[in-house]
């Protein structure tokens, strides 16, 4: 019951971005259809060949029907759930399912957000839980940070570590003409920069941006024919945990211990095949609970694992090229700028930054306050 | 199926009139003999409709604990486990922060206008 039918029958064929950074004056929905279009004309296709619809936003109620009024669509399959930044690799396995069952032959998934020009703090429309709101909480770092001092207090992982983690993703940052903040970062910086919520400081934390992201798949048939060289989606899992963070039953366990191995029981791969490893890092700690709750190293051995350069450019293990959204962007859900960058290096088109090999890669969405993880793996023509 | 009401408040409201009376009141499953915060109306995961209204010992240990910092000032935010086994936010009286482990004992406080559980380091309970 894992889904293997799914392995690689649908693949990405397009993808766009728009705006990432500042883009003043545009709104939310501008970002998006302006990413939207990019994404299927990257594709070789028209925007009448769309008739699939996948989207979440932070300010859109009802965003199929925000995006397809936009666009100017039909879709015969929309879907628009909603799990904060994983909603978007979640919408991965929605549109394969829906392609594969013939329901549509062309799916957009896409996001757009103007949250950086709009006001410089991130746009929730996340509801306040009546029995955490007497004390003010002020999600998510409050979340991540209780998070952080949990793992450190059994761990013994110490800011340092955490600090490696910002430094690592500017280095890689630095290899991106795409990436919002760019230039030396060291690990003092990070431990000497103003303290938001201990442990967590401002480097600690993931840039607050503008940005439209989208990408279309279609059946692997198809994909073939198309302009750009795909990248198949081999298999997604997904698992939630919980909705408030005094829910979380262990706050050094995300349920991606959950959520990968069913990715990874779809593709019929395992942790050591993936030669690039996209997790979304919301705050340092969540990229250290990624790589320990997906299988890149024990749980607990996070910290150590990335001192020394290990996710860094030249390390072991490549972990969020672009930068990620602690240096290149994160307009408030970023899910889907994991999957643009890899598929940028499935493709072979991420120029300074590229991996020699780049046939295996993980996108790790996380959502809420690391209450809703999802994996999916995706691969070049080799892994098929 | 007969989907009319349930008398009376629900356990979200109950919670508060406690709280009102000056009680910490959580719920125990008498199946399971589990506690439940915060107030459901069925157990969770197991679905048991047999909550019960039980006085918590107000006794716990600082799971996690966070202070927020900001022009405005700073003020912690803590992740407290009860002795009765579930956990709630809250916040640690009297202290900018306490050590994960420290014991706590919690009482009623307003907070802007509104009844809410917040906790005081109990003298002489340090982090073990």
């Amino acid at each position: 019951m894992s889904g293997t039918s799914l392995r690689g029958k649908t693949a990405i064929v397009g993808i766009g971005g728009a705006g990432w950074g500042e883009a003043p004056g545009r709104s939310a929905m501008e970002l998006l259809g302006e990413a939207s279009l990019a994404a299927i004309a990257d594709a070789g296709l028209e925007l009448k060949d769309i008739d699939g619809l996948c989207a979440a936003t932070s300010t859109h109620a009802f965003p199929t029907l925000s995006v397809a009024e936009y666009l100017g669509i039909k879709p015969s399959f929309f879907e628009g759930t909603n799990v904060g930044g994983s909603s978007f690799e979640m919408h991965l396995l929605q549109a394969a399912m829906a392609l594969e069952a013939g329901i549509c032959n062309a799916v957009l998934v896409c996001y757009g957000s103007n949250q950086r020009t709009a006001g410089g703090k991130l746009v929730s429309m996340s509801e306040p839980q009546w029995h955490e709101s007497p004390y003010k909480p002020r999600h998510p770092i409050t979340a991540y940070a209780l998070a952080a001092q949990r793992h450190m207090h059994e761990f013994g992982t110490t800011r340092e570590m955490l600090a490696d983690i910002a430094v690592s993703a500017r280095q890689w940052a630095n290899m991106n003409p795409a990436a919002f903040e760019r230039g030396p970062l060291t690990r003092e910086d990070v431990l000497n920069a103003r303290m938001v919520s201990d442990p967590l400081t401002t480097r600690d934390c993931c840039l607050v941006t503008d940005g439209g992201a989208a990408c279309v798949m279609v059946r692997a048939d198809r994909a073939k024919s198309l302009k750009q060289k795909p990248a198949y989606v081999l298999g997604v899992g997904g698992a939630h945990s919980h909705r408030s963070i005094a829910q979380m039953a262990d706050l050094t366990r995300t349920v991606a211990a959950e959520s990968g191995p069913r990715a990874f029981a779809m593709a019929g791969l395992k942790p050591s095949d993936c030669d690039l490893v996209m997790l979304y890092d919301a705050f340092t700690i969540t990229t250290l609970l990624f790589l320990e709750d997906l299988g890149f190293c024990p749980k607990g051995e996070g910290g150590r694992f990335v001192q020394d350069g290990t996710i860094a450019p030249g390390g072991k293990l490549a972990v969020n090229t672009s930068g990620g959204g602690l240096s290149c962007v994160h307009p408030g859900m970023y899910g889907l700028f994991l999957i643009v960058e890899a598929v940028m290096q499935i493709r072979g088109q991420a120029g300074e930054r590229q991996l020699d090999t780049c046939d295996v890669a993980i996108c790790h969405g996380n959502g809420g306050t690391l209450s809703s993880q999802v994996t999916a793996l995706l691969g070049s023509g080799a892994t098929l | 199926m007969h989907p009319m009401a349930t008398p009376g408040p629900g356990p979200e409201a109950q919670y508060r009139a406690f709280l009102q009376e000056g009680r910490f009141m959580i719920q125990r499953s008498a199946s399971s003999g589990k506690h439940v915060f915060y107030p459901r109306v069925a157990a969770p995961v197991t679905g048991a409709a047999d909550l019960e209204w039980v006085e918590a010992s107000g006794l716990g240990t600082v799971y996690s604990i966070t202070v927020n910092r900001s022009r405005a000032g700073n003020y912690n935010i803590a992740l407290v486990e009860l002795d009765e086994g579930p956990r709630l936010m809250t916040r640690i009286e009297g202290v900018e922060t306490a050590a994960i482990g420290t014991r706590v004992k919690g009482r009623i406080a307003d907070i802007d206008g509104e009844l809410a559980m917040v906790f005081d380091v109990v003298a002489g309970g340090g982090a073990s």
